[in-house]
């Protein structure tokens, strides 16, 4: 994973509240992972005819390329969908900015170096405007957890010690946790002396086919 | 002063890692072939195998065609995916409930079903409705792929621990009313947005009175809170449930296993970060509007009107559904014309939800207009239902009976309403094109859904 320190750059404003997983990306383009950037918000990027709707700002060239994107309440509510994520880090989005986030898809972009920021209603209202106007830079300081528009207003921003640790390093939690195994194994033996229901399945594994 | 919650949560802590982070025990992961292949294959391109391949369990359901006679091939896309599944199960040594074999189903469906599901579990699968399994008193929730390659290789997963939301439910259900009107209306009072970093416990009266199966839908929308995982207190009803099943524990076990279960329940002193108590008992049946479970109506209700809505960003956004909708505002939502009935998906294709189905059908004829489905959620529901003289019914009323998976409801299959044809689905998404591009939903329980296919329109079941 690519460690996550330090971005600057223009931000893509999409003032739209509840913008779901399967707006993000559609099932069925899903499947295409190696063209996921271009499916991403396909009912909110394409007419029907397959042509650009200029409304949707990601198309206009002031934003096209913006590594940020400024996005409504309860972003990325709905499926679990992973390639949500990598659908919107195809189009060139390293970060995404909004007041709440569907709370699968927030975990699911620690795990893939992509930094979800929640700010305040009002932070992100300005934020929003500043990126409509189409003023400049924004600057993302992970380690300082600040944004800090073209303005010059810094917002800071709270995020999980871990999660600002595995983004920072590029941790990969599968390495970290496979070191723990002994841990887990000794916490597996106890259990399997108090619950032991749980761990009968093997037994039964073939017969009930 | 514990919460049903934090008695399981604390219970399943392998290792704190500060800050509210566990290091938490998974007791079961379940896979479908729509994010399984990828954990699978992530899992198995660093060289490592699953560390407890006896908690692990496959399906497929997403992207298989629901067609009569259907092979895992018929629809070709999906069949990459079924194909890459069975593979992948095998090289990792992961138990799969194949198409035509016991226990083959959406996978929320069969996990239940086979006693895979307990009280007291951790359960998770790469599917946000995993939320479902919580009517057991099982702590289950969705992940993301990798999320799930990490709990295949460790049977852990790295947690913040959430935020810890009551939902009381009081009172008594009206007639036409099921537990899918229940989670519509209190998702339409509460919002999307209201369980967002919570977990979920579904409590009070209307609960208790659940069965399991009802619980399961009730908890299956739990993500349409926003929330991650939604729970019942496991009792009696849940214990008679499970009693039996495949991978339930038996005798003795059994006895032990309830007398552990017997503990799970949110104490007296307990506190939530949220308490919301709602009465059921004026609640009707209800269907959405719009393009969110939180654009739900009463029967009798008519459509919002943006003129009248203060806060510009939300007209705006009630506009778009409108126009999405093809409807006006301020119009009664009863008496739009229907294309398209989908009874089906983890919300509602359990065997009850198919005897109420049937119920309204039995002795009518689908409308001309409308093309009307079946899709029981497992092939054991599929069976129960053909030994009942349920898929009888169902096709002498002229809907079709299909084979058990997601179909409609996501259309991963390829199994779409077409662009501006208006369905009134069981399932629980109504998301712009989530039943294919440009395809209006409205959701709603089974006996409602087949009102409308009967009556070519959305009808209040109440006056059939
Ligand atoms: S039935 Fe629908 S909601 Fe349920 S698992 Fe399948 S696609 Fe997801």
């Amino acid at each position: 994973m690519t460690p996550f320190v330090e971005l600057v750059g223009r931000a893509a404003p999409l003032p739209l509240a509840n913008v779901d997983t399967d707006v993000i990306i559609r099932i069925e383009a899903s499947v295409d992972r190696q063209n996921l950037g271009r499916h991403a918000f396909a009912p909110l990027r394409y007419n029907s005819d397959g042509s650009e709707r200029a409304e949707f700002p990601p198309n206009q060239p002031a934003f096209r390329g913006a590594p940020i994107l400024i996005a409504g309440a309860n972003f990325g509510c709905g499926s679990s969908r992973e390639t949500a994520v990598w659908a919107i880090q195809g189009m060139g989005f390293r970060c995404v900015i909004a007041e709440s986030f569907g709370d699968i898809f927030y975990s699911n972009c620690f795990q893939n170096g992509f930094l979800p920021i929640r700010l305040s209603e009002a932070a992100v209202t300005d934020l929003m405007a500043q990126a409509q106007a189409g003023a400049g830079d924004f600057k993302i300081d992970l380690a300082g957890q600040v944004v800090t528009t073209p303005n010059g207003t810094p917002y800071r921003f709270d995020i999980d010690p871990l999660r600002r640790e595995g983004l920072l390093e590029g941790l990969d939690d599968v390495g970290f946790t496979l070191k723990q195994m002994s841990l887990i194994r000794s916490w597996q033996a106890r259990d399997r002396e108090e619950r032991p229901w749980v761990w009968a399945t093997s037994g039964l594994r073939k017969t009930t086919a | 002063m514990a919460t049903l919650f934090d008695k399981i949560w604390d219970a399943h802590v392998v290792h704190d890692l500060g800050d509210d982070w566990a290091l938490l025990h998974i007791d079961r992961q379940l896979l479908h072939d729509l994010s399984g292949p990828h954990s699978l294959q992530a899992l198995l391109d660093r060289g490592l195998k699953p560390a407890d391949v006896d908690l692990v369990f496959a399906t497929a359901d997403h992207a298989v065609s629901s067609a009569p006679g259907r092979t895992g091939m018929t629809y070709p896309p999906g069949g990459r995916l079924w194909t890459a599944l069975k593979g992948l199960a095998a090289d990792a040594g992961v138990r799969l409930f194949d198409l035509g074999e016991d226990g083959q189903g959406i996978v929320h469906v069969m996990g239940p079903e086979l006693g895979l599901v307990l009280p007291g579990l951790t359960l998770i699968c790469g599917d946000s409705h995993t939320c479902t399994n919580g009517a057991l008193g099982a702590l289950a929730f969705g992940v993301g792929s990798t999320e799930g390659v990490h709990a295949l290789a460790t049977s852990t997963l790295r947690l913040r621990r959430p935020k810890q939301m009551r939902v009381k439910l009081e009172g008594r259900l009206g007639r036409g009313v099921t537990a899918k009107d229940v989670i519509l209306q209190t998702i339409g009072i509460l919002g999307t947005a209201a369980g967002t970093e919570h977990a979920i416990e579904f409590a009070g009266s209307a609960v208790e009175a659940m069965s399991i199966e009802a619980r399961l839908t009730l908890c299956n929308l739990s993500v349409e809170l926003g929330a991650r995982s939604g729970i019942v207190a496991p009792d009696e009803t849940t214990f008679a449930y499970i009693e039996g099943r495949p991978f339930a524990p038996r005798g003795a076990e059994f006895e032990r296993a309830v007398d552990h279960w017997r503990r799970l329940y949110s104490d007296a002193d307990a506190r939530f970060d949220q308490d919301v108590a709602l009465d059921v008992s004026d609640f009707g049946p209800t269907v959405t509007w719009g393009v969110s479970p939180e654009h739900a109506l009463p029967i009798e209700g008519r459509t919002p009107d943006p003129e009248s809505t203060p806060d510009p960003g939300q007209r705006g956004a009630i506009q778009a559904a409108l126009d999405y909708m093809g409807l006006q505002p301020g119009q009664p939502i009863a008496g739009a014309k229907v294309d398209r009935v989908f009874i089906g998906s983890c919300a509602n294709s359990r065997i009850s939800d198919l005897r109420e189905a049937a119920a309204i059908a039995k002795g009518h004829k689908v409308a001309a207009t409308v093309t009307a489905w079946v899709v029981p959620g497992s092939l054991a529901v599929k069976r129960q239902a053909e030994a009942e003289g349920l898929d009888e019914v169902f096709r002498s009323a002229g809907f079709e009976w299909r084979e058990p998976g997601c179909s409609m409801c996501v259309a991963a299959n390829g199994e779409q309403v077409a662009p501006g044809a208006r369905a009134v689905s069981t399932s629980n998404r109504n998301f712009v094109g989530r039943q294919g591009p440009g395809a209006r939903t409205h959701l709603a329980s089974p006996a409602m859904a087949a009102a409308a296919a009967i009556t070519g329109e959305i009808f209040d079941v109440r006056r059939l």
